[in-house]
């Protein structure tokens, strides 16, 4: 897929930071205990959990999508001015139905007021550079899977956020797939220079992606450890199959059957 | 495919034949049952009346089902933008619904001083539910995602209604429209039926009462046939429209080519 040079990179994003968060639902449940974490600027950082354990939760805390009922949240989001700087993948694709997929991508900038020709020529370099650029005029109901997220992820890109969160956006693509949007992913992570926050339930995936892996357990929702994959980008396809990689994933798996609860075991 | 496109037809006219068939074989006469023949031809002779009384029929009925759009619509954008005037108001709505409208026909004919109006607001009373009740499903049924997405952008109230909220109601909009559109002539013919309107602007329900007054069988089918054909035409149009606006996205209309 030929890749247009990317817009000038932005200047460095203001860090996220968590600190003694705790989120309770309205049930009762507790969600997040005492949960604290750092994304430093231009970080790719992995939480890393099983289902249940509040990673959903502290995305949507730094989204300014929740609010915390305990402790600091830190994000640009939460700024009065950084409603454009941060952009959020869903695990569904969540594309409008009833809209193509160039105004799909569009939709972030016509929401904050820009102009559709104004913008075409940005939201057709997206396009291209997810590789749906003959796609434009298609509905989502014609695209595959795969091609859907990519669509779900140039309406993130498109508005050259600074933190772009993640939801376990590849969870219900098939391996090749999931695969090989991994690797597209990191290349449009490193020519936008952005932070990300990538939530996950694939010790693979946390691996293959992120610099740092947060591991989470449930009830209550907390970090329990924290890995450093030490390899350097870009990483390609090879990366699965070296040393370094088994034993980070030999690590993360140990991390993540210590904190399963007993009865889970 | 063309079989499957030609066999409602041959299915109508082989019930007409065979209809044809019976009554000339067991010699019917045409007070009690009519060949389609001479329903036809009473339908030619009489056009002149029919015609004009056909005319005020879609009159009603296209007026009552504007209005039962408008007032749907507005009154199903009233109750997603506040939950506590619908839980007050939509009892009443249901009460309109369940009443029979023969039975307060005669009471609104005795309310409200011209006839034509009585029937809209007749036609009205049955039209305007479905697209009522659909509407406030649909302007509530948007993906929790995708109201996330309009919060993360900080869209305006504005921009959730218009690219939000009124493209996710529009396919539940028009499945009301559809039942409505068949529902605003049965009610403007009923309404009229219990009028028993007599005067110059009068619909076909006050034909087919003449008619059935003089034993005039052939003209009561005749209007019949009229009727029918209206509330198919109706049928047919809002399902044209339901597949121009949705057939590129909506899975009820996308799924069968």
């Amino acid at each position: 897929m030929p890749l247009p040079q990317p817009p000038a990179r932005p200047a460095a994003p203001p860090p996220i930071t968590l600190s003694q968060v705790t989120k309770r639902f309205a049930g009762g449940v507790q969600a997040l205990a005492g949960v604290s974490l750092a994304v430093a600027p231009g970080e790719f950082v992995a939480l890393l959990g099983p289902s249940g354990c509040g990673k959903s939760t502290v995305l949507r805390l730094v989204a300014g999508l929740a609010q915390a009922d305990g402790g600091q949240v830190s994000a640009p989001a939460l700024d009065a001015a950084g409603a454009s700087t941060t952009a959020f993948v869903f695990q569904e694709p969540t594309l409008m139905p009833w809209a193509s997929v160039f105004d799909n991508v569009f939709l972030p900038l016509r929401l904050l007021g820009q102009r559709r020709a104004a913008a075409a020529a940005l939201v057709r370099q997206v396009l291209a550079r997810v590789g749906l650029a003959e796609f434009e005029a298609a509905y989502p109901a014609q695209l595959s899977g795969g091609m859907k997220m990519r669509a779900s992820i140039a309406r993130a890109l498109v508005t050259q956020p600074q933190v772009l969160l993640m939801d376990e956006p590849f969870a219900a693509l098939d391996d090749i797939t999931r695969q090989r949007l991994n690797a597209d992913l990191l290349q449009w992570w490193q020519q936008q220079g952005m932070s990300a926050l990538f939530v996950t339930h694939s010790v693979g995936e946390a691996v293959f992606l992120s610099q740092r892996v947060l591991v989470m357990a449930a009830r209550p929702g907390r970090v329990v450890a924290e890995v450093a994959i030490d390899a350097p980008y870009p990483r390609t396809p090879a990366f699965r199959h070296s040393a370094a990689f088994a034993q980070a994933s030999r690590t993360l798996g140990q991390a993540l059957e210590a904190a399963a609860e007993p009865a889970a075991r | 495919m063309s079989s499957a496109r030609w066999l409602p037809a041959l299915v109508m006219l082989g019930l007409l034949a065979g209809w044809e068939l019976l009554v000339r074989a067991a010699h019917i006469p045409a007070y009690t049952l009519p060949a389609p023949s001479v329903v036809a031809q009473s339908l030619v002779a009489n056009f002149g009346s029919l015609a004009l009384s056909w005319w005020f029929t879609v009159k009603v009925t296209a007026g009552a089902l504007a209005l039962a759009c408008a007032g749907g619509v507005l009154i199903a954008s009233v109750f997603a933008l506040s939950p506590t005037l619908e839980r007050a108001l939509f009892p009443v709505a249901v009460v309109l619904q369940v009443t029979p409208i023969v039975a307060v026909a005669p009471l609104i004919l005795i309310y409200v001083d011209s006839t034509t109006a009585a029937l809209l607001l007749c036609a009205w009373i049955v039209a305007f539910f479905p697209i009522l009740s659909n509407t406030v499903v649909g302007l509530r049924a948007a993906d929790a995602n995708l109201r996330d997405l309009f919060r993360l952008y900080r869209a305006t109230p504005w921009q959730r209604l218009a690219l939000l909220r009124m493209p996710t109601a529009a396919p539940y909009f028009l499945a009301g429209l559809k039942i409505s559109g068949g529902l605003s002539l049965i009610g403007a013919v009923t309404a009229e039926m219990v009028a028993g309107a007599a005067g110059r602007e009068t619909g076909l329900a006050s034909r087919i009462l003449e008619a059935s007054f003089r034993t005039e069988t052939p003209k009561m089918f005749a209007a019949l046939t009229l009727l029918v054909a209206t509330g198919v035409a109706i049928f047919a149009l809002f399902n044209a429209l339901s597949r121009w606006l949705l057939g590129p996205w909506h899975a009820s209309e996308s799924a069968h080519d």
